[in-house]
């Protein structure tokens, strides 16, 4: 095993624990936890292929990253500030009794 | 693979595994912010200070703390009810494994790989901020307008309209 298979090893192992967290979570702030997680995956995966990256001039790794974090950083104040939404309506927070839309 | 590479890579998958696994939700956030930690311990390894040092502002400084005011916004600090786990949680364990599995075969498996050395690469700041305002000058444009529209897009929708007992 080389070291970039031990990162893209961690990476996937990141990934997977998000989605566990995602899939299993009751608590809707815990999933967005889960979703941070899987996206700090993916740019871990960036950084590791970059930094192996026989095209030694090129930065279109870190590119992909810096506007990565930007896009996370949108992603969890509007789902934030959805949860609150969600709270003050339903009284609560865990995603199996915001169930209105069920059939 | 050395040594301290797979402490650090333990102790942020360790980190990771607590923030999906604990009940009190505050303490969940702390282990999140110890997982982001690694993962800018892990990018400063790589080479790419720049990004290490904004996953650490950016995730570290605003992420974790903004998740922390939601908690303590919808007062569910402290222990959560008994059931923290929904009712299917074992199809997502397995489908989780599942993947696991399938892309560490993807990764030991794959031989077309012939990395560089991790030295090769090294990039300045200067370097990022020049591609930034000539190449990427547009995906920076669109950057900023999706920041301002989400920054509104929260305020108005956490807006409490009226006023309620």
């Amino acid at each position: 095993m080389n070291e970039l298979q031990a990162y893209l090893l961690i990476s996937a192992a990141l990934f997977c624990v998000g989605l566990v967290g995602v899939l299993t979570r009751r608590n809707a702030i815990l999933v967005l936890v889960g979703i941070e997680l899987m996206l700090n995956a993916a740019n871990l995966n960036f950084i590791a292929f970059w930094s192996f990256s026989p095209n030694a001039a090129s930065i279109d790794g870190i590119m992909f990253v810096i506007f990565s974090i930007g896009i996370a950083a949108a992603e969890a104040a509007v789902g934030l500030a959805l949860i609150i939404a969600i709270y003050r309506h339903y009284k609560s927070v865990n995603v199996d009794e915001v169930n209105s839309l069920k059939g | 693979m050395d040594l301290t590479l797979f402490i650090i890579g333990v102790a942020t998958v360790a980190a990771a595994i607590a923030a999906m696994s604990l009940r009190n939700l505050i303490h969940c956030v702390l282990a999140l912010a110890v997982c982001f930690l690694g993962v800018a311990i892990l990018f400063l390894r790589l080479g790419a200070e720049f990004v290490g040092f904004a996953q650490i502002l950016v995730y570290i400084g605003a992420v974790a703390i903004l998740i922390v005011f939601a908690i303590l916004l919808t007062r569910s600090g402290g222990e959560e009810p008994k059931p923290f786990f929904n009712s299917q949680w074992w199809y997502g364990l397995a489908i989780a494994v599942a993947v696991f599995g399938c892309l560490s075969f993807a990764i030991l498996g794959g031989k077309s790989i012939q990395p560089q050395s991790i030295t090769g690469n090294s990039t300045t700041v200067k370097q990022i901020g020049t591609e930034l305002m000539t190449t990427y000058v547009l995906p920076l444009e669109v950057m900023g307008i999706l920041l301002t529209a989400a920054m509104l897009g929260a305020v108005v929708i956490a807006w409490q309209k009226g006023e309620r007992k």
